[in-house]
């Protein structure tokens, strides 16, 4: 480790308009170092690294890069200095060939802007080499798996002589294996002197690549130093700023009667009509019960869902009963009469209404509830909207806000308010701890047992394994279609579950 | 917390300026600002000339209040100038050649109307095609189907006579109501048309469930159909409703003309959607609403007027509203 910091940014600040982000925020990282970046949605640390990579110019404090003051205008700027950012959401042109994404903006040209390919290829061959990655050059980027993806960006920033590398929240759509092969790349990296900043949310990740943590509570420092000398406990005293005993809730289990009966439920591919994406799947769920839905990536839990609510209209085939009575809904409107209510787990595609604010998006499924005869009700709206903020402790500045203000967290559990506006028999929750923080987390582990208390059945898809033993009481695990085993709690071990995942019995 | 505590907390200037209504007031307020320098030796002070603004930008202003409801849902009627040349031919027939009591006309007219815009209603939303190339088959189908019922000719009044002239007769009291000013002669009848266009609309968007529907499905569609918005039903309702406003647009350009001519309101499509679109409602939809329309077709209204009276040529006036149309549009989503 070299004794002058790569980079230092000291008594940072930012405020916009009048609301203070950050204060007083110091952040060091040196060469052939780890540092992980922690913190809540909402604590700064998406702020701080847009005043590294040049986003904002307009901040409190000094930024040293090699110990000389500088001040980026823009992030092309960053970028020729160095300091390279893998946003969450990929930013390759997915249909320009990888050669083509990885000189975007930067191409090698000759006089008259004339392209030189050869040049190209061979550094870009060079750079995939460095990353143990043999790509088709001229295949376009987009048809490569979202991991692939993510080195093909990495090999980018490489190629724009990156020093600082930026990665943000670069596992949370990836599976273990590429994880490995993703923190193994970062080992490498570090051995050869770049300095990386790895924000996460993952305890485990944390301890796994990280040299030293830094923690953002409140647009505040809470805690820094090395990971080995901050144990777990400490950690997410940090984060949340109050004691989380343990990161799970106590869970007890008071079944009901059975709620929803499923026989034989099969679904054929729409796209693909040789394929099933369920296979004759059969179970019950009680009231109050909380059945957890295992699989790897395609097993068909989400399809499962989706088709219990209605998404693939009459297709799917076999006998669904709710309290008995047969449920065969054609739409999600259908499904949502008869009690079912479904939450996806790509809330910005699929969830949030851009446009509306908080209030209209969380009273918008049970409009017809507020506005029996076509006249809107806005005082009961906002009566309701308030008092499920208030139980889902949902922050915001106001009920008005735009629903994209706020932070991960509170837009799931507005997601959440929207559908619990619905009184549902049957909540069906695909991944809804995804991109939230620890604390809502723990709010949303909690929530679920209040809800399966008052009798709803949660089915829920996650794929955080430690959460989904927590939480469920039941463990279903699907393979290609086909339930591969049912395991109660207290008999489901982490093993148990990924051998049923993965095939084995 | 309550309902308008948070508003004055959080109401900074940025705030105040990013706010669309005071955005699209703005650009009002310029374009009469240069209404009152040219004001071409006083023309501009008379309330005649506001009022026969009023009265001309109303037909463009009630193809925007439909073409309000379709783009808030993130779709685009580009059919409106068509049907309202299609109602207008309808209307002329039946009302002069047939006779007809406007009690039977207008409803008749108004339902021609809306069916052509639910036919591209059901169309996009049944089997999910683009509104740009559904609402432009339209458009091209209902201007055809104007020129075949009229034969390719203006219905009108008139009467050929043994000698070869025509003759004009009179035209029915209804006609000449719509085209009469009333309050005084200060007001023309159908600006009051269109006012009553805009208030119906924004009880629609503002007070009625369905306009709820119609921001979220603009908003996002997919989460819409989710959250169990009936998505098809609503859109359907949208581009119906805009046929139904361009068949009352129609309506009133044939009583203007006191003639159905099978060509009216061909390009008025794009003076829709310019004064939706300045009026500062989003054409990735989602956003706006019919107060903006209401200022666009006053900004749309106010900068023909004043290129009029200042008597710029036609030449000049074209091209200047259409720089007008892209700074106004530059100025509202300039986002700082």
């Amino acid at each position: 480790m070299t004794q002058v910091p790569l980079l230092s940014m000291q008594t940072i600040g930012k405020s916009f308009g009048g609301l203070s982000v950050l204060a007083q925020v110091a952040f060091e990282l040196y060469g052939g170092e780890v540092h992980v970046l922690a913190g809540e949605n909402g604590a700064g640390k998406s702020t701080l690294m847009k005043i590294l990579a040049g986003v904002y110019s307009d901040y409190e404090g000094r930024v040293l890069l090699d110990g000389r003051e500088s001040r980026w205008a823009s992030p092309q700027q960053a970028a020729a200095r160095g300091v390279a950012m893998i946003h969450q959401e990929l930013s390759l042109i997915p249909e320009l060939s990888v050669v083509d994404n990885i000189f975007l903006g930067r191409e090698h040209c000759g006089a008259l802007g004339w392209l030189k390919p050869q040049r190209q290829r061979q550094e870009a061959r060079q750079r995939l080499n460095q990353l143990d990655l043999d790509l088709d050059l001229n295949h376009p980027a987009g048809e490569y798996p979202l991991a692939i993806q993510q080195l093909i960006e990495i090999a980018k920033a490489l190629a724009a002589q990156a020093r600082i590398l930026i990665m943000d929240e670069p596992t949370s759509a990836l599976n273990e294996p590429e994880i490995q092969r993703l923190f193994a790349i970062i080992r490498s990296l570090r051995q050869q002197g770049c300095g990386i900043v790895f924000i996460t949310h993952k305890l485990e990740e944390m301890y796994q690549i990280g040299d030293r943590l830094t923690v953002l509570r409140d647009g505040r420092v809470a805690a820094a130093g090395r990971c080995s000398d901050l144990p777990p406990a400490a950690l997410l005293r940090a984060l949340v700023g109050r004691d989380l005993n343990q990161q799970f809730p106590a869970r007890r289990f008071h079944p009901g009667p059975l709620r929803l009966q499923v026989e034989n439920l099969s679904l054929t591919d729409p796209t693909n009509p040789g394929r099933r994406l369920l296979d004759r799947v059969s179970f019950g769920a009680h009231s109050g019960e909380i059945l957890g839905l295992a699989g790897l990536q395609g097993c068909g839990a989400s399809e499962l869902l989706q088709a219990l609510f209605g998404v693939y209209g009459l297709a799917p085939t076999g006998q669904v009963r709710l309290d008995g009575q047969p449920l065969r809904p054609y739409s999600p409107r259908h499904a949502l009469a008869q009690g079912m209510a479904f939450l996806s787990n790509d809330r910005q595609a699929h969830g949030l209404i851009s446009g509306l604010s908080v209030v209209h998006n969380i009273t918008l499924s049970a409009l017809g509830f507020y506005s029996p005869g076509l006249w809107l009700r806005p005082r009961q709206e906002w009566a309701a909207a308030l008092s499920s903020a208030e139980k889902l402790r949902i922050q915001m500045r106001s009920p008005c806000q735009e629903v994209q203000e706020l932070s991960g967290g509170n837009q799931q559990k507005v997601l959440l308010a929207r559908w619990l506006e619905t009184k549902p028999k049957v909540l069906l929750l695909d991944e809804p701890t995804r991109g939230v923080d620890v604390g809502a987390k723990h709010d949303l582990y909690e929530l679920m047992n209040q809800w399966t208390a008052a009798g709803i059945t949660i089915m829920l898809i996650t794929s955080e394994l430690p959460e989904l033993l927590a939480m469920a009481d039941r463990i279903m695990v699907l393979h290609r279609g086909q339930m591969a085993g049912v395991y109660a709690r207290g008999q489901a071990t982490p093993e148990l579950v990924l051998r049923a995942a993965m095939g084995g019995s | 917390m309550n309902a308008d505590g948070h508003k004055s907390a959080g109401l900074s200037f940025r705030l105040w300026w990013t706010h669309p209504g005071l955005r699209a007031l703005a650009a009002l307020l310029l374009v009469v600002v240069i209404g009152l320098v040219f004001n071409a030796e006083g023309a501009f002070f008379k309330w005649a000339t506001h009022r026969d603004l009023l009265r001309q930008v109303a037909v463009f202003g009630i193809l925007a209040c439909g073409m309000t409801l379709v783009i808030i849902s993130a779709g685009i009627d580009l059919a409106v100038g068509s049907i309202l040349g299609l109602s207008a031919v309808f209307f002329a027939l039946f009302s002069l050649r047939w006779g007809w009591s406007p009690f039977l006309a207008v409803p008749a007219t108004l339902l021609a109307g809306a069916l052509c815009g639910a036919a591209s209603g059901g169309l996009i939303a049944r089997l999910r095609l683009q509104p740009f190339i559904v609402t432009l088959a339209m458009m091209v189908f209902a201007r055809g189907l104007a020129k075949w019922v009229s034969g390719g000719q203006k219905i009108s009044t008139a009467v050929e006579l043994a000698d070869g002239t025509y003759r004009y007769g009179e035209a029915p009291p209804f006609i000449e109501f719509l085209n009469a000013k009333v309050l005084a002669d200060n007001v023309a009848v159908v600006t009051l048309i269109f006012l009553a266009c805009g208030f119906c609309c924004w009880l629609l968007l503002a007070k009625l469930r369905w306009g709820r529907y119609l921001y979220a499905i603009g908003g996002n569609e997919e989460a819409a159909r989710l959250s169990g918005v009936p998505v098809g039903g609503m859109k359907l309702l949208a581009y119906a409703l805009s046929g139904l406003f361009s068949a009352v647009a129609g309506i009133c350009q044939m009583a203007q003309e006191i003639q159905g001519d099978p060509e009216a309101g061909a390009g008025y499509e794009l003076s829709a959607i310019a004064i939706v679109v300045i009026g500062g409602t989003a054409l990735m939809g989602g956003r706006g609403g019919i107060g903006l329309t209401l200022l666009g077709a006053l900004t749309i209204g106010y900068l023909e007027k004043i290129l009029s009276i200042n008597a710029v040529g036609e030449a000049a006036r074209l091209m200047l509203t259409g720089l007008i149309v892209v700074s106004a549009v530059i100025f509202q989503h300039r986002r700082k």
